[in-house]
């Protein structure tokens, strides 16, 4: 359940609309079920009210769509953001990737978001989700329901929740978060604690699943590059499968190399992997590896900050400590 | 059958203005340093891109070593100090992922530094041949 | 119709094992997968695998020949083994239905013979579901799942295990395991098809027609205002191609080696930028036109070129796994309009 209901949302959104503020709205629209919400761009007032939703399964990231978005016209558009939402909408000014003046930003409490892989694990054929905050009432075709604590339905990236703080917005529903205790360095630490041969069959095991479907590429807000070097027939690697091993440690690699430092941790890509492969903990290692190296730096958190990747000190570590460091 | 002899293959990007004119001062020196060696002369270390590096592992290298200016020297003042945050952060990834971590390095070698250049190059090649063959990183479609 | 206790369905696998590469849906972290079957693998009860089973007869990627260059010389070397006997085990009706979609395709002439010969080496023993999901919608393309099509048809009960051959392979396959199978009538499999038919009828998207799609019904839907609105949000990725069990594009591609080329061919998705690039430049730049074309594909252009045939079999893959949650079922509501409904 989340603190604040669809009701008020819905009723900020007519009201920007009306009176002209924005001309459209970027929010999630209901589907078949429960949990298929889908990302939808709204123009009307009653388009809104027949399809608009606000509920547990509101998790995609609306951030890297105002690139598209605000490139279309020169009128407003009205998103909602959650708080993790926010710092990749910061990271992407940071990098001038749409025009700020062209977006109104509703940032909206978010209680963490379920993940509808856990819920279909719990339960079978999934008709119905009832969330009371604490417990989630799932309505199942054939064993009735199915309720279940609702912490055991949170991803990995709303239980180890980075900030429950907006830090961008020109309008705040309910009350101002604050950044969070979280352990979501705890996993990464544990690959860490393996030896060499452990970590290699932990990713050899995880890897091998990749369909190289590039969901995790084009879902993230940090991969705006116009032209993707695994797109470029002209960089010698742009395969369409992974027609060797090799391929997918290099494309899961690099694409979190590519990011390093403007990752802000939402866990998209996590969250769209067809096959489940938790490629958080290849992003959260360089995230670890930034903090402990060269200072903690939450990227986004503050929009136009320079990036650790981009900068330097003189008295920085070598390469050959860092492995060692990294280790410990 | 005569068993041919394990010799890893070690790629070495060695930046324009130090490092290359320390691999050419070895070599006026006549410093030995083992053949499979390759050198790729780049502008400055930081031009190497990490795709570089794994693909270089992908066409059979069994090692990868950078080599560029001491920090401080850069011709281009402070490429290397890029360097040094960017493979810092690659190779510990590398190591996160289970790939040997002595098959990577980075090296500070001067234009005068021929004799470091070639114990560089000794070291690192004898610590790669004790490691044997690069299988963790390796694309089997470009073995012979 | 032979049966066999549920409890003895490692002796079933062992022995089909020893004549052909044997592969079961088992469970592991991330969902279903079909695995080849050794000693102590366990069944997966999971409605459906989480990739479908034309990974059987049309590889995620293939190598197709290799050429070895040295000197002037060039050799072709033919790395064909394509030519085994395999058994697929617990293929849904879905997944059995969209090997004849596949075969219109690859079967046509020119004949895909890597195809062909996967086909013709095969033997696909078919489960019917117990227990059809949410997202299920195989009614809708006139498949029935308590009624599965394949070599041999299996019925599972919690202990009974039924099986029925259905074409000479099959038989020759039942033939082989005879020794642990019993002969039975069919009043039990009756049973179990009539409980899965009532359960069918409970199903959220029964009520789902493709009526309104069909044979010549390119015009009617290729200028549709909806498709804008439905493309929107597309991200552009390849997962609901990947994971659809009739999605049939691919790409060649030649892999330089270093020393030759090997040739192979991938999967590809219309969904992707390059998909349609040629020399020339691109025919489709747009998401909205990517879009569209996947699924004017399935429900328009096929069944013009197939009798009608649509190409999706309603396995529910592409709902569930969908990073932005838009499927064929929301196309299909969008533009069918009520008649669809």
């Amino acid at each position: 359940m989340q603190e604040i209901t669809r009701d008020i949302l819905l009723e900020r959104a007519e009201a920007l609309l009306a009176d002209g503020t924005v001309d459209r709205v970027l929010g999630w629209k209901k589907g078949e079920f429960a949990y298929d919400v889908t990302p939808a761009v709204f123009t009307t007032a009653d388009e809104l009210r027949a399809e608009f939703v606000w509920n547990d399964f509101c998790g995609a990231n609306f951030s890297k769509y105002l690139i598209k978005e605000t490139a279309k016209k020169d009128t407003k558009v009205l998103v909602f953001l959650k708080s993790c939402d926010t710092y990749s909408f910061n990271q992407l000014l940071t990098e001038h990737r749409f025009d700020r003046e062209k977006v109104y930003v509703i940032g909206v409490p978010c209680n963490g978001m379920l993940d509808p892989k856990k819920v279909k694990d719990k339960a079978e054929s999934v008709l119905s989700v009832t969330d009371n905050g604490t417990e989630v009432a799932i309505e199942t075709l054939y064993d009735g329901i199915v309720t279940v604590a609702r912490d055991e339905l949170l991803p990995d990236r709303c239980l180890n929740c980075k900030s429950k703080k907006h830090v961008a917005y020109d309008e705040l529903l309910g009350t101002e978060g604050d950044v969070v205790a979280n352990a979501r360095f705890d996993e990464v630490a544990r690959l860490e604690a393996m030896t060499p041969d452990e970590r290699f069959a932990f990713w050899q095991n995880e890897l091998s699943r990749c369909i190289r479907c590039n969901a995790c590429r084009d879902v993230c807000p940090a991969c705006t590059c116009e032209k993707c070097v695994f797109d470029n027939p002209n960089s010698g690697v742009d395969n369409k499968a992974p027609a060797n091993e090799f391929e997918e440690k290099m494309f899961h690699i690099i694409r979190a190399f590519h990011v390093a430092g403007r990752c802000t941790d939402c866990g998209e890509c996590s969250r769209v992997c067809p096959q489940s492969i938790p490629l958080h903990l290849l992003n959260r290692k360089f995230i670890k590896d930034i903090d402990e190296f060269y200072g903690e730096y939450q990227a986004g958190a503050e929009a136009g900050s320079r990036a650790p990747i981009v900068n330097y000190d003189l008295n920085d570590l070598e390469a050959s400590e860092a492995v060692e460091r990294g280790n410990e | 059958m005569q068993v041919k002899e394990y010799k890893p293959l070690i790629v070495a990007f060695c930046c324009n203005w130090c490092s290359y004119a320390g691999a050419d001062l070895a070599g006026n020196n006549r410093l030995n340093y083992p053949a499979d060696v390759k050198i790729i002369r780049v502008p400055c270390s930081c031009r190497v891109n990490p795709m570089f590096i794994l693909r270089a592992f992908q066409r059979g290298a069994d090692g990868v070593i950078i080599c560029g200016c001491h920090p401080g020297d850069c011709h281009y003042t402070s490429g290397n100090y890029y360097t040094r945050r960017r493979m810092a952060l690659l190779f510990s990834m590398l190591d996160y992922l289970g790939i040997e971590r002595e098959r990577t390095r980075v090296e500070w070698v001067s234009a005068a530094e021929g004799a470091k250049f070639a114990a560089t190059m000794n070291d690192f090649a004898e610590k790669v041949a004790s490691l044997g063959e690069n299988k963790r990183l390796e694309d089997l479609r470009c073995k012979k | 119709m032979r049966k066999i206790a549920v409890n003895n369905l490692d002796s079933l696998f062992a022995a089909i094992a020893a004549e052909y590469k044997l592969y079961i849906p088992v469970d592991t972290d991330a969902g279903a997968k079909f695995s080849e079957w050794s000693e102590g693998a366990k069944l997966s009860d999971a409605l459906n695998t989480v990739r479908s089973a034309k990974d059987f007869f049309f590889p995620q990627t293939e190598n197709l020949v290799d050429f070895k260059m040295e000197g002037k010389t060039i050799e072709i070397i033919d790395n064909r083994s394509e030519c085994e006997d395999f058994a697929v085990f617990g293929v849904r009706a879905c997944d059995v239905k969209s090997f004849e979609i596949l075969d219109r395709v690859f079967l046509s002439e020119p004949v895909d013979t890597y195809y062909k010969n996967r086909r013709d080496h095969g033997v696909i023993i078919s489960m019917a579901c117990n227990k059809p999901a949410e997202t299920c919608f195989c009614g809708t393309f006139g498949i029935d799942a308590s009624a599965p099509e394949g070599d041999i048809v299996c019925y599972k009960t919690d202990d009974i295990l039924y099986l029925e051959a259905k074409t000479e392979k099959g038989e020759k396959l039942l033939a082989l395991v005879a020794a642990l199978t019993e002969d039975t009538d069919n009043s039990a499999v009756e049973a179990q098809k009539k409980l899965i038919k009532e359960r069918l009828d409970r199903l959220p998207l029964k009520n789902l027609k493709a009526d309104a799609f069909g044979d010549g019904k390119t015009s009617k839907f290729f200028d549709a205002p909806e498709w804008s609105e439905l493309s929107e949000t597309c991200l552009g990725c390849g997962t609901c191609t990947f994971v659809c069990p009739t999605c049939q594009c691919y790409d060649i591609k030649d892999f330089n080696t270093g020393h030759g080329v090997k040739r192979f061919r991938c999967w590809d998705s219309c969904m992707y930028s390059d998909f349609t690039r040629m020399a020339h430049g691109n025919s489709r730049n747009s998401q909205l036109e990517r879009f569209r074309q996947r699924f004017m594909h399935k429900l328009v252009y096929y069944p013009t070129n197939n009798d009608g045939l649509f190409s999706c079999v309603g396995c529910g893959r592409c709902i569930s796994k969908c990073p932005i949650n838009m499927n064929i079922v929301k196309v299909m509501k969008k533009l069918g309009g009520k008649e669809n409904d």
